[in-house]
């Protein structure tokens, strides 16, 4: 079994759980390590419960996993909730001045921390987190200079006395815990090949960048805020047009003009906010101007859990606008995909001058992961299709909605000589004239809607189809889309380990789909089971309404929380035992 | 083609001609603004190319079917969204903007507030007939107390906003009134908006002549009044705009309310603009350098 350890942090929003958990996390890329982070959290500013779980190891690391090794609770109600849940091997890292621990399972370990007396020797005392973070890395066999480097960088700005104060009393809580506690059986290993590490707001905004987005606008909506972030304070470096707008139907509007005028445009949002988008994506659509909007999902419906995650926003992108329109939608699988899949789709776009949709969700957009630095390429191809910015002498009686085989017409922006039109959200002929009001023409009307809706060929041929991963005759085959790649493909290790075959398909691209190949990946599987976190299946029934495919089961989560692991491997087997065909698996960590 | 010869040609009134003739009813107000519009583009020699002419939806905002310059015809109330897209992807363009007082100040009030307060360089022409015109006739933001529409067959009961004065809350740095059926007048303030580094509003009277008969030409006629007549009128004086806007009577003045030219445009506040021309002709992505340094500060 590969070698993993995870340690999660425990605390009220407010007493600084992601510091220490940025401080495991960066330690564990820098050794070469791969790093997976997931932080449970609600929607205030100070008090509730946060829980982050950050896992580690030398191969990829798919899921923040099933079981913690280390606990670090910064609060009474942290150890409370948690403590039962440890099982044998397991250590608890606190402070012993202030938390009293219950009773723990037989084989977990409890160490408390003297902090007030490791901190004697500080004038302004150093935080407990810092401590804790000490302790653990000395329990991992993690060397303290990695710590001692990390802190240095942390306090810089803080001056030579705040970092020599920080280094001094983790020093001394790194040697407490050396000398009282028992360290892990295997130390932490290291890998020659340091990673990057970065949440997938981060990715998708930085894949922007890489695109060559030049214009990027947002109403701030969790769990999409963390584009508008990175955008923000990387704009100027990067020649980016950043804006914070004053509502969702300003952001689409806006992002669509910037693209009329000749940018690639951008914009992110939550289910909501995107519901204010939708007229927006029509008229993307009907004055053939492509640009991105990217929702990420939360908990839904309405205001829902804004800190939660969930799947359940797919029939809002496929219906998203009235009337037929041709559009894309992808579903990254993972973080560093957050970053790959922008470029591609702003080329499939330009190239098909129509609306794209990125579809992901909480479980990825504040997640946090390792990538392989070079993986962050930003030297990415870049075509931009039947795009006119120059004079280039061959104008005269230009059609901006030329009829053509393929339905893409060439596309000149404003402020060139010999093109003048004016694109219309009303129905148009080809050179733009409306014939919507005083002369409606059937036969006209259905050249346009036809135009238009050649491109959706087009644009499945430009897109690889979906490939089933593993023996076609495995016991079991899975099929999941977006952000439940890594827990399913680590559900499909676990099962092995048990005896169990299983193959798998991941969807990256809603729209379009490929119906015929998936069928065609699927035939001959002995038993299929669609894994979603929504309450209805809603890819169930969309691959139903595009195929007639039905699953022989379903493994479904909508409690707020992304799924385990364990969770998966648990429905499986009651399935293949004939127990059920719909699992909904319980959530064990109440946070 | 353009040719050099033709760029260095005299702009005339032509070169404005847009693919089809206007539809609106005859005698429309709208024609009246789409003269003065192109009356005053030609006046300033700025190329059709270079003008990109945006409106929402409504009789008014077919507006930019019916002029020669780029065109977007976009949604109901979202004109303005879109015009700063345009405007800040592109700032070396003319950018104009024109539609209903419904699209304006009704289902697109929330932009018209913001884009004032930025600041951005466009020109606005509110083409104000107090009535839903493409609607066949309900009332308006604008439309008085007591007006009988479709949708207030007893009068309405809801006090009209007032464009100027809210303008001038806002934060707009041009502000003028005029009148369709005053067509220099009108051509001047135009002009005088185009010429505006920031963002020009202009609430133009267009009476529309099949569904309001309250507000008609003759009416209005009887009542404007041009502050430009008054010779203590001080249109850098904000709080004497603001007690002007409030007259609404006998007396309805029209003309420039309050210009200042003392505050930045969105374009020039934003430093992405300084340098490197606009950013729809930029080279796309980021210098290896720079992508490295990102790179690194997740290291
Ligand atoms: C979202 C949306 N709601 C309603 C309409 C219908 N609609 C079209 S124009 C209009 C009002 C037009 O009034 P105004 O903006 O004053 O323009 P006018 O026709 O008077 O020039 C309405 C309600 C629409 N097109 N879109
Ligand atoms: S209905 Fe009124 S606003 Fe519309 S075109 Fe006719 S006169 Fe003009
Ligand atoms: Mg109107």
């Amino acid at each position: 079994m590969r070698h993993t350890f995870a340690v999660s942090i425990g605390g009220a929003a407010g007493q600084g759980v992601a510091t220490p958990g940025n401080i495991f996390a960066r330690i564990f890329a820098r050794r070469g390590l791969s790093v997976q982070a997931y932080n449970a959290y609600q929607s205030i500013i100070r008090g509730g419960h946060t829980f982050l779980t950050i896992r580690t190891g030398p191969d990829e690391i798919k899921s923040f996993g099933d079981k913690i090794d280390l606990l670090i609770p910064l609060n009474q109600d942290t150890i409370d909730r948690h403590l039962n849940l440890l099982g044998a091997g397991a250590a608890v890292v606190y402070n012993g001045d202030t938390i009293k621990p219950g009773k723990a399972a037989d084989g977990v370990r409890l160490c408390p921390l003297p902090v007030s007396q490791l901190n004697s020797n500080s004038r302004n005392k150093v935080e407990q987190n810092t401590l804790c973070v000490a302790a653990g890395l000395s329990m991992m066999g993690v060397g303290f200079q990695s710590l001692a480097e990390v802190l240095t960088q942390q306090f810089k700005k803080k001056g030579d006395a705040v970092v020599n104060e920080n280094v001094e009393s983790a020093r001394s809580a790194y040697q407490y815990a050396t000398e009282h506690f028992e360290p892990f059986p295997r130390p932490l290993p290291m890998t020659e090949k340091p990673q990057a590490v970065l949440t997938g707001n981060m990715a998708l905004a930085m894949g922007g960048a890489a695109a060559g987005v030049k214009f990027y606008c947002a109403y701030p909506m969790s769990p999409s805020t963390g584009v508008l972030h990175w955008m923000a304070s990387h704009a100027r470096k990067s020649g980016i047009m950043v804006r914070q707008v004053e509502d969702e139907i300003g952001v689409v509007n806006m992002a669509i003009g910037a693209a009329q005028a000749g940018c690639r445009a951008m914009c992110a949002t939550s289910g909501g906010g995107f519901a204010l988008m939708t007229e927006g994506l029509g008229m993307a659509a009907m004055i053939e101007t492509p640009m991105v909007v990217i929702d990420v999902q939360r908990a839904g419906p309405s205001t829902g859990v804004p800190t939660k995650t969930e799947q359940g926003d797919l029939w809002q992108m496929l219906g998203a606008g009235h009337g037929d329109y041709p559009r894309a939608i992808a579903t990254p699988t993972d973080i560093l995909d957050c970053f790959k899949i922008i470029p591609e789709i702003f080329n499939l776009v330009d190239k098909f001058q129509c609306p794209g949709i990125v579809l992901t969700d909480l479980l990825l957009s504040e997640g946090t992961g390792s990538v392989d630095p070079k993986e962050l390429n930003f030297n990415v191809p870049i075509d931009r299709g039947e795009l006119i910015t120059a004079p280039d002498g061959v104008s005269g009686n230009y059609k901006r909605y030329l009829i053509t085989e393929s339905g893409i017409s060439p596309r000149a922006i404003p402020g060139i000589p010999g093109y003048t039109h004016t694109v219309a959200t009303d129905e148009h002929q080809e050179d733009g004239v409306l014939i919507s009001d005083e002369f409606t023409n059937p036969v006209k009307r259905r050249e346009m809607m036809e135009k238009r809706q050649r491109k959706v060929q087009g644009i499945e041929a430009a897109v690889p189809p979906p490939k089933l991963v593993g023996p076609r005759n495995a016991d079991v085959t899975l099929i999941g889309w977006g952000s439940t790649k890594g827990v399913i493909e680590e559900a499909i290790e676990l099962l092995a380990d048990a005896g169990i075959t299983a193959s798998h398909l991941q969807i990256r691209w809603m729209v379009p789909l490929h119906g015929d190949a998936i069928l065609d990946e699927l035939r001959g599987a002995k038993h299929t089971i669609m894994v979603e976190n929504n309450f209805s299946g809603q890819f169930a029934r969309y691959l139903r309404g595009e195929t007639s495919f039905v699953a022989d089961g379903h493994i479904r989560k909508y409690d707020g929380e992304p799924f385990m692991p364990h969770h998966i491997v648990e429905a499986i087997k009651e399935q293949l035992a004939g127990k059920t065909k719909l699992s909904v698996p319980m959530h064990e960590i109440m946070v | 083609m353009a040719t050099t010869e033709q760029l260095l040609k005299p702009i005339t009134l032509p070169d404005y001609k847009g693919k089809v003739d206007p539809d609106w009813c005859p005698g429309c107000g709208d024609f009246g603004v789409l003269a003065a519009l192109e009356k005053a583009l030609v006046d300033l020699q700025i190329h059709p190319f270079n003008v990109v002419t945006i409106s929402g939806i409504g009789c008014s905002s077919n507006l930019p079917g019916y002029i020669g310059t780029y065109g977007m015809h976009t949604l109901h109330g979202r004109a303005l969204a879109v015009a700063t897209g345009v405007k800040l992807a592109n700032h070396d363009l003319t950018v104009v903007v024109t539609g209903g007082d419904g699209d304006g100040f009704g289902i697109g009030g929330n932009h018209f507030i913001h884009t004032m307060r930025r600041n951005v360089d466009l020109l606005y022409l509110a083409m104000d007939n107090q009535i839903y015109g493409l609607t066949t006739g309900q009332v308006s933001p604008t439309s008085s107390i007591g007006m009988k529409t479709k949708s207030t067959p007893h009068g309405s009961v809801e006090p009209p906003i007032n464009p100027i004065s809210m303008a001038l809350a806002a934060g707009a740095t041009f502000i003028a009134r005029g009148f369709s059926g005053e067509q220099k007048h009108l051509t001047e303030l135009i002009k005088q908006g185009l010429k505006h580094k920031g963002f020009s509003f202009i609430d133009v009277f267009s009476p529309c002549v099949t569904y309001n008969h309250d507000n008609t030409y003759a009416w209005f006629k009887q009542r404007v009044k041009k502050l430009e007549e008054d010779p203590t009128y001080d249109a850098t004086n904000w709080l004497m705009a603001a007690e002007r806007s409030q007259i609404w009577g006998e007396v309805i003045p029209i003309g420039k309310f309050f210009e200042r030219n003392d505050l930045p445009s969105l374009d020039q506040a934003e430093p992405v603009l300084d340098e490197g021309g606009p950013l729809a002709h930029r080279k796309l992505g980021i210098p290896p350098e720079i992508a490295r340094e990102f790179v690194t500060e997740l290291m």
